[in-house]
């Protein structure tokens, strides 16, 4: 059981050294906080379940696996939302796309009058 | 519909409890009942957060089938993300796409905008009525209905039978 959790908390610092290579390397902002999202949300989440395997023997009288499970579900509800509204945001003050970007439905739907501008709020 | 509100929210906040606590004893079940029927009550009797959900057996398994689905493709984005990050050339090809979306209820659209954030390569960043602006880290259809197929399907028809 230890061994299995530690396995996973390796996985998970891997993830998240992922997301870190990746805003680093990534060419704009919209790139960066799509890396560092999904990254980042598995690795999370990973370090969580090999904590609990790792917990379920050793660590006393508390049983952590349900509090694991808990922030777990936290992480996945919360995480994409915030990370929304930051990509939402880089949009709605017109930061820009990188140059290797192919197609901007959204800016060609605002041209057209077919949307409002995302408010910069 | 209030009755269902209430319903709901008392199991999500009683399984909350339940994994907190992590304990079966009847005095710790007792007092976990009565404070997430008086939450649910309170915070729940107004609000109409899970008013559209479907409460059939058929809902619950494929809410099961859907966190499954989910799980598969976050392990699937993590590759993706892993493969494309660390290889030297950096095969990118970004671009901001439009799909559009049959789900009516408010909720089922939050859940299908999140599921498409935590998915391989694809991130929401604005919503509409009934249209979603999709950025794709590599766009494999830049039409509405290419886009909608290869995006949003897997998890539409899932969330169809869980949100009528």
């Amino acid at each position: 059981m230890e061994i299995i959790g530690q396995i996973f908390l390796l996985m998970g610092s891997f993830s998240l050294m992922t997301a870190a290579i990746g805003l680093l390397r990534m060419p704009d902002v919209y790139n960066r906080v799509q890396t560092g999202t999904k990254a980042s949300t598995l690795g999370a989440i990973m370090s969580f379940i090999g904590l609990a395997l790792m917990a379920y023997e050793s660590w006393g009288e508390i049983n952590w696996v349900g509090r694991f499970a808990v922030l777990v579900v936290f992480i996945i509800l919360t995480n994409p939302v915030s990370s929304h509204v930051l990509m939402r945001a880089a949009y709605a003050m017109k930061i820009p796309l990188s140059k290797l970007t192919t197609v901007d439905k959204l800016r060609e739907d605002i041209n057209n009058k077919v949307l409002e501008e995302p408010k910069d709020e | 519909m209030k009755i269902k509100n209430i319903f709901v929210s008392f199991l999500v906040i009683m399984i909350g409890w339940m994994l907190l606590t992590w304990s079966l004893d009847v005095s710790s079940v007792l007092i976990g009942t009565g404070i997430s029927l008086a939450l649910s009550v309170v915070l729940c009797g107004s609000c109409n957060l899970f008013s559209e959900i479907n409460l059939t057996p058929k809902a619950f398994a494929y809410f099961f089938w859907y966190i499954i689905v989910f799980l598969i493709e976050l392990v699937k984005a993590n590759i993706d993300v892993t493969r494309r990050v660390l290889s030297p050339s950096m095969p990118i090809n970004p671009g901001i796409v439009k799909v559009q979306t049959t789900l009516k209820s408010k909720m089922a659209r939050l859940i299908l905008a999140n599921s498409i954030t935590l998915t391989p390569g694809t991130f929401t960043i604005e919503i509409t009525d009934d249209a979603l602006y999709i950025h794709w880290i590599d766009v494999e259809a830049e039409d509405v209905k290419g886009a909608t197929n290869a995006i949003v399907r897997k998890f539409e028809k899932l969330l169809e039978v869980m949100y009528g």
